[in-house]
């Protein structure tokens, strides 16, 4: 087992990779009452086409079905594993990204035995024709919600518009139709292939003792055996640099306009040090550009173009990233083209040194106050790892990062051809 | 457990949770008055305004490009309700310097801050800045027309709306669309010196600090004039109903939300006070309770199926997403599950679950400071005083023959249906 100590943030982390593959991180938290665990599977909604384990063409997979089998592997044959989880006092739960699907639960008692439970449950599928067909009515409602939730409608819409071919711009879910045609037979075979332990990490924080939690993983891996597992071989999607549509407009019933503008990055370091140092300046930018100390803020704000329902983020992960910047309005053609300007007469030249390290400062004290959270923790921790980065050099990499790093962020990414628009409009507008 | 101090300085309760666990400090300023009409508009507006400036900072900008030095201090406001009670929010979050590189004292400036925005707001000749009271009431406006285009919200609005109507409880937070704008920069001004002078205050901290220093800090910052405090009136008012009341609303939604709301004639103020929480678990509250099990996973109905306490103002309600088409059957379901848990159909193993899920969910909402200020309030709203490990003993004490009474004294009040336009009992709507 191995010991890192970050002293700036006074946290100690304990890694070990098992025998069959698995990363595991423990990261004892004293004066907390919960521990938190997740067991994460570096697969998600974008793998729609690989190379099953065992088999040597590329086969592609219905939409959704990451998500779907994240459902269904709650199930048992002797009933609910959520049942077993309340059962010991825990609240467990999961939930499927772009690029990864996590099991996790959270509990203040019982944690070795509810531990115990995560593992075996993800480790051992079961999956039948019955319940599998059961799963399309709640899952077909699931969707349903979302296709009545305007808030998803624009944010997926405007993914959709940046992209041609990458399946990024599949809803996560699926659709009603695609999720049809899931069988118990493609459930296995997807996770044979993704969830092999050399494809996974468990992260664990709490007020736990390490050598006895480390001792139970272990214990537990070694009495189960997997087939050996070559990396798992994914389709490459060929995605151009602009963006599929420029705008794109979706009637529905509501009161308030909703925009929101994409901006595609044409392209995104692969992994480690280089990838955090990206998004880091990406997020750094978007501070800087539409933070409430910004004057464009101010502005719109205003002017009535933006309200508190105003956002900006980054999303980066494995091959792709993208930004949006938008909300409620009352003019959406308006604050499309404000936010527009914003961005293509950006220039690097004009920001203050003392602009810039206040935007650092702020995300300092943001990353810090984001440590008070297991989850964040336990999650972000994940997704790093699956990058071969890692979460705690935040602190190092925002403290050295430079105006230039945010500068190369936008004269790559604010240009005409990266910049997409989608709106929710109220029917008959 | 938690070790919470509270010393009066003058009409504020000062409440002091000092802790190590986390890495930042964090400062919640609460002001109750009863909910009403007449003030429930300007009380959702009046926060907004006073986050936008003070003296010092008389700007949004210049306001948060100070926030923004202090280590990107957070600061926020909200509204709630808690029974009849309306109450308003402050927050503010502030890096603990022990984990930086500099060593200003963040939390004294917290404070500073908190005062200033409370005391010393920006002004302009006596009275709010009118450039800022506009853009706050529009934004007050969208706040309360963005609720129809969430309809999970709305569908939890509306019932509230039906079930209590003629009750201060039907008003919402957030305040009443056609009330704000007659408000003006004078009259808000004035309600802002009548709520000083008249609400119950409380300030809470929490985090690496000692009471002393909190109340060395607030008693140089803090100075209101003592208040007679006023006579507490009941929490809940309730309207008696003869027969179940039946709401159907269409609009073009692809999803129905059924919502449902029964007075529990039980609340926070009364002994039954836990039995009514193992009461929702079994019912409806968590994964496995009956709502979720019998409508999620067993019919198939729906992606969410839960039920969820109002314990002030002594109402349950639960929420669902389903088909249209599925409305009779999600009803009658969701009806049978009410009558096993009065007929007792539960089992020990529901019961033991159920305590320790919700042990486990107290403790775990003790883990985050916010959590910790919401559940440490329900003291102050309350008359009843429930200390935290009264909680963890009072849930474990609870029997059947307790959670079976309560069931019992659940009434179905209301029921209430958003649904598409063209809705059918046969089937038609959808896929």
């Amino acid at each position: 087992m191995e010991k890192q100590v970050y002293e700036t943030l006074q946290e100690e982390l304990f890694y070990e990779k098992m025998d069959n593959g698995l990363d595991v991180y423990i990261l004892p938290k004293k004066g907390f009452n919960k521990t938190y665990a997740t067991f994460t599977t570096n697969y998600g909604s974008v793998d729609n086409q690989f190379v099953p384990l065992g088999k040597t063409e590329m086969k592609r997979v219905p939409d959704g079905i990451a998500h779907f089998l994240e459902h269904k592997l709650f199930e048992k044959e002797d009933g609910d594993v959520f049942q077993q989880f309340s059962k010991q006092g825990a609240s467990a739960n999961a939930f499927t990204t772009f690029t990864r699907t996590a099991y996790l639960f959270s509990s203040t008692d019982n944690v070795e035995k509810n531990l115990e439970t995560l593992i075996d449950f993800v480790q051992s599928p079961y999956f039948s024709d019955k319940t599998v067909e059961k799963e399309k009515g709640i899952i077909g409602q699931e969707i349903r919600m979302y296709d009545d939730n305007p808030d998803w409608r624009v944010y997926f819409g405007a993914i959709e518009s940046m992209y041609h071919n990458h399946p990024v711009k599949i809803d996560i879910a699926g659709t009603v139709e695609s999720i049809a045609q899931i069988t118990k037979e493609l459930l296995y075979e997807c996770y044979e292939t993704f969830y092999h332990p050399s494809n996974m990490l468990l992260f664990v924080v709490g007020p736990v003792d390490e050598q006895k939690i480390m001792q139970q993983i272990r214990d537990n891996q070694a009495k189960k055996s997997f087939p050996d597992a070559p990396k798992v071989k994914r389709f490459t999607y060929e995605e151009p640099s602009g963006v599929a549509e420029k705008k794109k407009v979706i009637p529905m019933h509501v009161q308030t306009n909703k925009c929101f503008v994409g901006i595609k990055a044409p392209s995104v370091p692969d992994a480690g040090e280089q990838k955090l140092r990206h998004e880091l300046a990406f997020h750094v930018l978007l501070d800087y550009l539409f933070g409430k100390s910004s004057p464009h803020y101010e502005r719109l704000y205003r002017e009535g173009l933006i309200d508190d329902t105003f956002m900006y983020d980054y999303t980066e992960e494995r091959e792709f990233g993208f930004a949006l910047v938008g909300g409620d309005t009352r003019d959406a053609d308006r604050l499309a083209s404000e936010v527009q300007t914003v961005l293509l007469s950006f220039s690097a030249d004009t920001v203050k040194k003392e602009e810039f390290e206040r935007v650092k400062k702020k995300k300092i004290g943001a990353f810090l106050r984001a440590l008070n959270s297991p989850e964040y923790i336990a999650n972000q921790f994940t997704r790093y790892a699956f990058y071969g980065a890692s979460l705690f050099d935040i602190l190092p990499a925002l403290s050295s990062l430079t105006m230039d790093d945010m500068a190369a962020v936008a004269s790559s990414c604010f240009r005409e051809s990266k910049i997409a628009v989608c709106q929710v409009v109220p029917k008959g507008q | 457990m938690i070790d919470e101090k509270v010393t009066a300085v003058g009409p504020v309760r000062v409440h002091t949770i000092s802790t190590d666990k986390y890495k930042t400090n964090t400062i919640v300023w609460k002001m109750k008055a009863r909910l009403a009409k007449e003030t429930v508009t300007l009380r959702a507006l009046l926060p907004y305004v006073l986050q936008s400036g003070t003296a010092d900072y008389p700007s949004v900008k210049a306001l948060r490009t100070y926030l923004d030095e202090l280590y990107g201090a957070t600061l926020n406001v909200d509204l709630t309700k808690k029974g009849e009670h309306h109450i308003m929010t402050i927050r503010i979050d502030v890096a603990n310097e022990r984990f930086l590189p500099e060593q200003t004292p963040l939390l004294e400036k917290a404070l500073q801050l908190l005062a200033d925005l409370l005391f010393r707001p920006a002004l302009d000749g006596g009275r709010f800045v009118s450039d800022i009271v506009e853009q706050e009431k529009r934004a007050l406006s969208q706040r309360i027309q963005a609720v129809y285009d969430d309809k999970m919200r709305y569908a939890n609005m509306r019932l509230v709306q039906e079930m209590c109507k003629g009750e201060p409880y039907a008003l919402s937070p957030n305040g009443e669309l056609e009330d704000v704008d007659a408000i003006t920069p004078e009259g808000l001004y004035r309600y802002y010196e009548r709520a000083l002078a008249e609400d119950e205050l409380d300030l809470y901290v929490i985090g690496d600090v000692a009471e002393e220093a909190v109340l060395a800090a607030v008693k140089q910052r803090f100075s209101l004039p003592d208040r007679t405090q006023p006579a507490r009136s009941p929490s809940a008012s309730v309207q008696a109903r003869k027969e179940v009341n039946e709401v159907i609303e269409r609009q073009d939604v692809k999803q129905g939300k059924l919502n449902i709301g029964y007075r529990t004639n039980v609340t926070y103020e009364d002994d039954d006070y836990y039995a009514l929480q193992l009461f929702n678990g079994i019912f409806g509250g968590f994964s496995h309770s009956k709502l979720f099990i019998n409508v999620r996973e067993k019919a198939s109905l729906a992606y969410y199926a839960a039920s969820r306490l109002e314990s002030h103002k002594g109402l349950l309600l639960v929420m669902s997403g389903i088909e249209p088409a599925n409305y009779e059957k999600a009803r009658r379901i969701i009806d049978e599950q009410m009558q096993a848990m009065k007929n007792g159909d539960f089992t020990d193993e529901e019961m033991s679950q159920t305590k320790a899920v919700i042990r486990n969910q107290l403790l775990e909402t003790l883990d985050t400071p916010r959590g910790l200020v919401e559940v440490l309030y329900h003291n102050v709203v309350s008359t009843r005083k429930r200390p935290l490990n009264e909680w963890l003993v009072g849930t474990d004490q609870v029997t059947r023959e307790d959670v079976v009474r309560v069931a019992g004294k659940m009434e179905l009040d209301t029921v209430y249906f958003l649904t598409g336009m063209e809705a059918t009992e046969d089937g038609k709507t959808g896929v």
